[in-house]
């Protein structure tokens, strides 16, 4: 029980620290909301063009 | 005191020829023979010493099993130290044997660039107007599922059992880290409205906690013993449970936490409070539930969610590295890998976007649902499952994954020297510069010997039994001074 008490009490450290960094969080996560803002952009030219039949078609016998 | 941690990854790819017939054993085999046949004269692999019917509770299932590999399909040994041929229906490529987790993820990326430029060289060789697609990931979505399996040097002398025990928990718990994602649901009695995404592709395959199959009734933890080495000293920990990543952080955690806990297990250090009432259930829930909440039965009778038992693990394994150190895994390896394991346990306990340059199925999840509001699409359209399958397309341009702004650990220049060349410090080291310095004198190679033709009757086989010996530091000298394969024979005293 003690060593769960600990724990707890670890965990609850690290969300401090988190919150000491949020900065950088933050940046790091705008950084990825734009990379994914620019990927929805692209992707419709990406993407395969008739997804229903290439989901359809995608067919592999197991492995291993 | 835990043995060194020499692991490898081998991964076996999706493939489908497009307009054109599709033929999977015949497009696997033109996409590798494009690449052999490119590349210096092929050598082809050895099958002496083969056998996967051996299991690690001490019986052999050899007459009852059928022969697991078609040894007339193409199966050739790389200059790097790999092993690239066709299994069953899909490409395969083993990595050559490395000595921690950074340098697996190495050579797992030099062989994903081996599949482009085997793609590449086939192009010219299909019909007109046809294409060969290949993804890295481990089911088409409809039942059917092919093996990113690892593996791992651990000794002989801990017992099986309690390996099996103490490993099988965090075989169930890594999927939050290492899990590639998946759109729908192919376990049995459970349907896609249900579950429309999940964490793992490879969860819902798994039937049974322990057992010597791979193809069907897949268990956990996978009892094949065949550890291509010495068989008095060590096992080769056969690793089926794990799916495909592109991320690199998440290939590096996958193979680095395992090699920790492992030398933990070896070490008697990770003990077996965290044993699961039901490790088969489970591994589906804990993938089912993308909330990360849902807890499981532990044997003691409490409850803990995935998160609880990859922080316990992680707070043995810090106290493990304090303790006793990580030479088993590599020092400065082992510090990246618990540094990155405690990054992305409070990530995924927190702010998840924060971990979505590591976690292959946060970075999935993250795609499906921005696309979907933006376009208002409904669970279930079958453009979801597009980007789940196009997220592991090989394709230079089409590969979502690599578009999604995942963190890279290894340089395009250790990448690409590990497409021709072999890990340094591993006995792969002479596999791979015998094949490149003498490629016509070699007969035959396998993990654990290779055949020479020196001139005169009869051949030579020299066993590699130590994946630790024939390593740079080992035979270099030998190797640059040797004037050809006779004499090398001659110096090594064989």
């Amino acid at each position: 029980m003690a060593e769960r008490v600990h724990k707890q009490k670890q965990t609850s450290d690290r969300t401090a620290e988190m919150g000491a960094e949020a900065g950088a969080t933050t940046e790091h996560g705008d950084k990825l909301r734009a990379e994914l803002d620019d990927l929805l952009d692209e992707i419709d030219d990406v993407l395969e063009s008739n997804a229903e039949d290439f989901v359809k078609s995608y067919i592999q016998k197991g492995g291993e | 005191m835990a043995i060194p941690k020499v692991c490898g990854i081998e991964t076996e790819y999706g493939i489908l020829v497009r307009g054109g017939e599709s033929n999977p054993v015949v497009a696997s085999s033109v996409l590798i023979n494009a690449y052999v046949n490119d590349r210096s004269r092929r050598v082809d692999w050895d099958f002496e010493d083969e056998t996967p019917g051996v299991d690690a509770r001490g019986f052999s299932y050899e007459d009852a099993l059928a022969p697991e590999v078609e040894s007339h399909l193409v199966n050739a040994v790389l200059t790097n130290g790999a092993r690239y041929y066709v299994d069953h229906a899909h490409p395969e490529i083993s990595t050559p044997e490395c000595s921690d987790a950074l340098q697996a993820l190495v050579y797992d990326r030099s062989a994903e660039e081996i599949v482009r430029l085997s793609m590449a060289l086939a192009a010219p060789l299909l019909p007109d107007g046809a294409e060969l697609l290949v993804h890295k990931n481990n089911s088409d979505g409809k039942g059917n599922s092919y093996g990113c399996h690892e593996n791992f040097l651990v000794a002989r002398e801990t017992p099986f059992g309690r390996l099996v025990a103490e490993i099988t928990p965090h075989f169930v718990t890594r999927q939050i880290f290492c899990g590639a994602g998946k759109v729908g649901c192919e376990a049995p009695g459970f349907s896609s409205t249900e579950v429309p995404f999940q964490i793992s592709q490879r969860a819902d395959f798994f039937e049974e906690e322990v057992g010597l199959e791979t193809t069907l009734k897949r268990p956990i933890v996978n009892t094949r013993d065949e550890p291509h080495c010495d068989p008095q000293k060590y096992r080769r920990l056969h690793v089926i449970v794990g799916d495909a990543n592109m991320s690199e952080g998440a290939t590096l955690l996958k193979l680095g936490t395992t090699s920790i806990v492992l030398s933990m297990i070896e070490d008697g250090f990770v003990g077996s409070d965290l044993a699961l009432a039901h490790p088969v259930p489970a591994i589906r829930q804990i993938s089912h539930d993308p909330t990360l909440r849902r807890t499981v039965l532990m044997q003691s009778g409490s409850r803990m969610s995935a998160l609880d038992i990859q922080w316990s693990l992680f707070e043995r394994a810090t106290r493990y590295a304090d303790e006793r150190g990580l030479a088993s895994v590599g020092d400065q390896v082992g510090r990246l890998v618990l540094a990155l394991w405690e990054e992305v346990l409070t990530g995924l306990a927190g702010d998840r976007t924060s971990v979505a340059d590591i976690v292959d199925w946060v970075a999935k999840e993250r795609l499906l649902t921005a696309y979907a509001q933006r376009h208002s699409i409904p669970a279930g359209d079958a453009r979801l499952r597009a980007i789940d399958l196009q997220y592991h397309d090989m394709r230079p341009g089409k590969g979502l994954s690599a578009k999604v702004g995942l963190r890279t650990f290894v340089s395009a220049e250790d990448v690409s020297r590990g497409i021709e060349r072999a890990p340094e410090t591993t006995r792969a080291y002479f596999r791979g510069e015998c094949l490149r310095r003498w490629p016509d004198d070699i007969v035959a190679a396998n993990w654990d010997s290779m055949v020479f033709d020196v001139g005169r009757d009869p051949l030579r086989r020299i066993p590699m039994m130590e994946p630790l010996r024939g390593t740079k530091a080992h035979v270099g000298e030998l190797l640059e001074s040797s004037t050809s394969i006779a004499d090398l024979v001659d110096r090594l005293g064989a």
